[in-house]
């Protein structure tokens, strides 16, 4: 008689079940549940967006992807501006944050003497810890001012007769616009890559890092050709996590882009981002199809940031199994 | 020692990258002191009694932020309330029934995702699901889509906390005959506690100068309101729609509720970081 054909004669089926006690049965199925929860509020916010959005999506089709029209009279809505400015931002503000960011990284875990290292570190991870309105107000009042009065009119004239750049840096000297929210960004995304890029430089072997200084390498020798090699999926996750953080970043940038639906060629020049138009718009938008293109607007933010997100935990997972 | 020009520009290669990554980590150190600064410099002016003991005025009226911070505290407390038991039963399913299971994985994957994705898209959400449905804008709406942000945070550090429990710990409880569920709730969950506390702490920081989802979900109030069916006040919105507004009084109203939000959440942050290092300390 095999096993389970006994179990079947003595009404046992599920012999381990059955004997767990009561308490363990209501836990397992509180824990259980929960975690599908979290599975259920991620699959929900997309489910909901489809729907909030598929009346923008029936009248548009996939022309609300490129056309960079935006008017609430005549009740067209076209996403270009708000993708381009969304992309643009945080585009120049990886270019601002990745080298300062690394910079900030090889500062700790190299050259930092250790009883330094931990408050400067902390100092750092705080700017991670103010709240995103904060830098809008202080972005408003402060930093765009501060350009409009040196660096804009600066760049302005310094590039005034250079083909090309005269277009990305043309006047007037508005304050507000693309570059001030990418500057913003670059601040805000900063405490990221400094703190995973030196979780990750730290799990590089000291014996490893010891033998090339062994060989007469500099210490930038032994950055650029042991530490980074040896930590580059880390270091990549690291800028993915902060691309995701930028892409959907919405209080900050709403303070100081200008929110104006164009493509301008001037990086000094009002634009608008995704999360930036929704902030300003959502609550003043009368008419179906105007929620409706506002909604799906949120869902290319939510698919966008998805996927770098996804990628960027892909490649730090990668980076733990190397590790062990 | 003669040095070769190839040595020496090496060196000097070392130096100027070194002399760089100072500079990053000054600069970094620099703008912290730049926002808090202002923040403080600004926000001190605007301090009295009148922000904690009345409403927010009409343009060019004297008044305070009592309503705002009324609703922010309320709204926080509902979402924490609300968060932290599924997050923690949650995070209990992966550390301790589900360690090795598939659906864990997957659950552990896209919690980290939820941790970093828009909280803007989290407001809309919540816009569909309750505000177009009960057809007006409510506290609770906004206290709900709080609590998605509370979740995310919560899990991550039950999971940790709870995997920094030794297992040497758990077979030792299964060994004398303790049920699974005996030895999560009395042993797991103590060892744990200060760990899961903090990480409670850190979502009560993240939450409480979130913007973004309150936006459309809780709307605003000009006025003292603690009914939770109707728009409510708080304090980042009020920042968002004084700081934008052309007048002087509603301006620096912003400015000290910023200073406000910024010191509750550093103070938090930073006591949530000592407790766990007073714990590592032992």
């Amino acid at each position: 008689m095999s096993l389970s054909e006994t179990l079947a004669a003595t009404g046992q089926t599920r012999p381990r079940v059955s004997a767990r006690p009561i308490g363990d049965r209501v836990l397992h199925a509180l824990t259980f549940g929960s975690a599908i929860l979290v599975l259920v509020v991620l699959g929900g916010v997309f489910v909901s967006l489809v729907e909030g959005s598929l009346p923008a999506l029936q009248a548009f089709g996939l022309k609300f992807l490129v056309d960079e029209t935006w008017n609430p009279a005549t009740e067209v809505f076209g996403a270009a501006a708000p993708i381009y400015g969304t992309l643009l931002t945080s585009a120049i503000a990886l270019i601002i944050a990745v080298p300062v960011g690394l910079g900030i990284s090889i500062f700790l875990t190299e050259l930092c003497p250790a009883w330094a290292a931990r408050p400067i570190a902390i100092a750092i991870e705080l700017l991670a810890g103010i709240p995103s309105i904060i830098y809008g107000i202080w972005g408003l009042f402060v930093l765009a001012p501060f350009l409009q009065r040196t660096f804009q009119p600066f760049v302005i004239g310094v590039f005034h007769h250079v083909p090309l750049l005269n277009k990305l840096f043309a006047g007037p000297p508005y304050g507000i616009g693309v570059f001030t929210a990418a500057i913003i960004l670059a601040i805000m995304i900063l405490p990221f890559i400094s703190s995973v890029t030196r979780d990750v430089f730290e799990t590089v072997p000291h014996v490893l890092k010891e033998a090339t200084y062994g060989l007469g390498c500099t210490t930038w020798e032994v950055i650029r050709r042991v530490v980074i090699p040896h930590t580059r999926a880390g270091v990549i996750g690291a800028i993915m996590l902060a691309l995701g953080r930028a892409l959907g970043e919405t209080m900050a940038v709403t303070f100081v882009i200008g929110n104006a639906h164009k493509i301008a060629a001037s990086i000094l020049a009002p634009g608008t981002t995704i999360s930036a138009t929704i902030a300003n718009e959502f609550t003043e938008a009368t008419g179906d199809l105007y929620t409706s293109s506002l909604i799906a607007l949120g869902l290319i933010l939510f698919v966008v940031t998805f996927i770098v997100l996804a990628a960027a935990r892909f490649m730090l997972h990668r980076m733990e199994q190397q590790g062990k | 020692m003669a040095s070769s020009a190839i040595t020496i520009r090496r060196r000097f290669r070392s130096k100027v990258f070194m002399g760089l990554s100072i500079a990053a980590a000054g600069l970094g150190l620099l703008m912290l002191a730049i926002i808090l600064g202002t923040l403080i410099y600004k926000g001190v002016a605007g301090i009295n009694l009148a922000v904690f003991t009345e409403m927010t005025p009409p343009p060019g009226s004297e008044g305070g932020l009592l309503n705002a911070i009324f609703g922010s505290v309320v709204m926080t407390i509902i979402a924490i309330v609300i968060g932290t038991p599924i997050s923690i039963l949650a995070g209990t399913y992966l550390a301790e029934y589900g360690r090795y299971r598939r659906l864990a994985h997957i659950v552990r994957f896209i919690n980290d995702i939820l941790l970093s994705a828009p909280s803007i898209v989290v407001g809309l959400f919540v816009y569909e699901i309750l505000v177009t449905t009960l057809g007006h804008f409510s506290g609770i709406a906004g206290a709900i889509a709080l609590s998605i942000l509370v979740i995310p945070i919560v899990v991550r550090t039950t999971e940790d906390m709870l995997r920094l429990v030794p297992d040497t710990l758990r077979e030792a409880a299964a060994s004398v005959g303790t049920p699974r569920w005996r030895m999560i709730v009395s042993i797991a969950y103590r060892a744990a506690s200060t760990g899961i506390t903090t990480g409670v702490l850190l979502a009560v920081a993240r939450i409480s100068g979130e913007t973004a989802p309150l936006l459309f979900t809780a709307l605003n109030n000009q006025f003292w309101s603690s009914d939770l069916n109707q728009p409510l006040a708080s304090l980042p919105v009020v920042i968002f729609q004084f700081a934008l507004s052309p007048y002087e009084d509603w301006q620096q109203l912003a400015w000290t509720g910023a200073l406000l939000i910024t010191l509750s959440v550093l103070i938090l942050s930073i006591f949530a970081r000592m407790i766990t290092a007073r714990k590592a300390q032992r």
